[in-house]
């Protein structure tokens, strides 16, 4: 079975971190994401940018496209897509063609990327 | 990580908001400043018993305006209270307060503590000083540092700073939207030169005053989680992070300028480059164009350039043409002068140098480019003159520094 790991945190918070609170935090995952890639367990891992550079795509008769991130609390995260763009347009336009006529999809770009390793 | 270090990030991040909300249920800066401060004794004494509470700034905002009433009553029972519908009894709970936190317009709060710091009979210097100090929560000893002032001294401009701000009336009723767009572009204003303060700094200082530039852009970033559709306010940030991103590269071993075109480029920071970019776009989509995006814009041309012959100065020149008419100032049309002489020759970008001379009489850059344009053109005893008046307008050794490094390629 493949499991999703969701990061959730304070983005305030993170940004105060000092330079060695940020390594010492990513010094320890990274060990952990070392041991699993070693295993070939290990698919794509991701850091998105902060919520600023967000938009969202909202279900409608015409999909509406909003400034920021997804910040409903009624509905619940379903899954995800990655998907290559040049540019935020191009983002935007893959999220409308994506989005159904319900629900919404929040549109990010990821800050770092790896691929991962060993998954079929 | 240390418990306190982690509990150091968490008052701190939630700090602008704390502060905020205390000043609006108190209507009085210290005694907000004094409810945090005590509530954040209470946190470093409570959290790592009780573990961290799901919303930090929501519980420091509940812990210090009940500790600070407490406080009220007992020195003075005569006191007047703030009004009972701005304060809810103690009986409410941290999840009620949650949810009042969401449902209220906290947005404003933030964007009020931040204008109260922007009292416009304060030079710029205390504005950015007293907003260091309160709404990130810099301690004195820090801003002395990166103003290169003693501690004394910048305990007393932000003494007098804050006499200034305890006089001055603010409005607490939640701001219209011509209200709220006016403190918005006072806000991005100050951040701006917050941003510039750390940003011009030059050789031994700039390492101190990087905080300054990073403090800016954490500034900037809230107010646009706070007011995601401003598109001023994502150009500012755009602007912030993709300037930022050429830190390591604006200097070189001897702390001497080194100018965009000469610029290591793998030195600069890809990362906040690309967070920019995705910044400039978002609000080019809104389509009110403003001066802030428009500077984005063209530090969004010259980062997208991965050679400086890549540079689309066609573009940066066109940029510049609606950044004179959005904000017309001769700095603006020497920039844009830069711009023409690699688009159509230095002789074009001369004449547009020549209405400027009055204005620009006192602007080292002025002569600076004045000098690079004559020296292009094969006239260097007039370059040199440039570059001399440049040189006696240096404010920073690193600038003074650059120009004698053109005077003498002048001689050779």
């Amino acid at each position: 079975m493949l499991y999703c790991m969701l990061c959730y945190n304070l983005e305030s918070e993170i940004e105060a971190w000092t330079r060695e609170k940020e390594a010492a935090v990513m010094a320890k995952r990274e060990a952990v994401v070392d041991k699993l890639a070693a295993e070939g367990r290990l698919g794509p891992v991701g850091r998105l940018m902060p919520t600023t550079t967000a938009m969202t795509v909202r279900a409608s008769r015409e999909p509406l496209v909003l400034d920021g991130p997804f910040a409903e609390t009624k509905e619940q995260l379903l899954g995800f897509y990655l998907v290559d763009c040049k540019s935020l347009q191009e983002a935007l336009e893959v999220g409308r063609s994506l989005v159904g006529d319900t629900g919404a999809l929040e549109v990010r770009p990821l800050a770092t990327f790896y691929p991962g390793i060993g998954l079929q | 990580m240390t418990e306190v270090a982690w509990i150091g990030a968490a008052l701190a991040a939630a700090r602008p908001q704390a502060v905020a909300a205390l000043l609006r249920y108190f209507r009085d800066l210290d005694v907000a400043e004094e409810a945090f401060q005590e509530a954040c004794l209470r946190a470093l004494k409570s959290w790592p018993v009780n573990g961290p509470p799901r919303d930090p700034a929501a519980w420091l905002i509940f812990v210090g305006r009940n500790s600070a009433l407490d406080e009220m009553r007992r020195r003075n029972k005569h006191e007047t209270l703030p009004d009972d519908d701005v304060i809810p009894d103690a009986e409410h709970n941290e999840a009620a307060l949650v949810e009042r936190l969401d449902s209220s317009a906290y947005h404003d709060d933030v964007l009020r503590l931040l204008f109260v710091c922007c009292q416009p009979d304060l030079p710029a210097t205390q504005q950015i000083a007293v907003a260091l100090r309160i709404v990130s929560g810099l301690s004195v000893q820090e801003i002395a540092r990166a103003f290169l002032v003693s501690e004394a001294a910048m305990a007393q401009r932000i003494t007098r700073a804050k006499r200034a701000m305890a006089q001055s009336a603010v409005a607490f009723e939640t701001p219209g939207p011509v209200e709220r767009a006016e403190r918005l572009t006072t806000v991005a204003a100050m951040i701006y030169l917050l941003f510039n303060e750390g940003y011009s700094a030059s050789g031994g200082e700039a390492h101190v005053r990087v905080p300054l530039c990073e403090e800016a852009i954490r500034l900037g970033r809230l107010l646009l989680r706070l007011f995601p559709s401003e598109s001023e306010i994502m150009g500012l940030t755009a602007l912030m992070l993709l300037q930022h991103a050429r830190a390591a590269a604006r200097l070189d071993a001897n702390g001497n300028i080194v100018l965009l075109d000469d610029q290591d480029r793998r030195l600069w920071n890809h990362a906040l480059i690309a967070e920019g970019l995705v910044l400039v776009e978002k609000a080019q989509r809104l389509a009110i164009p403003g001066s802030y995006q428009m500077q984005a814009a063209i530090a969004a041309v010259h980062a997208r350039a991965a050679r400086p012959q890549d540079t689309d100065w066609a573009q940066i020149d066109q940029i510049y043409g609606v950044l004179e008419i959005l904000q017309p100032s001769p700095v603006v049309t020497l920039n844009r002068a830069v711009a023409v002489s690699k688009v159509r020759g230095p002789a074009a970008a001369l004449q547009m140098l020549e209405p400027l001379a009055d204005a620009l009489a006192g602007y080292f850059h002025y002569f600076g480019v004045k000098g690079a344009l004559l020296k292009d053109l094969g006239r260097a005893a007039e370059a040199r003159v440039a570059f001399n008046q440049a040189i006696a307008l240096a404010r920073t050794p690193a600038e003074a520094a650059h120009i004698r490094m053109n005077l003498d390629r002048l001689s050779t």
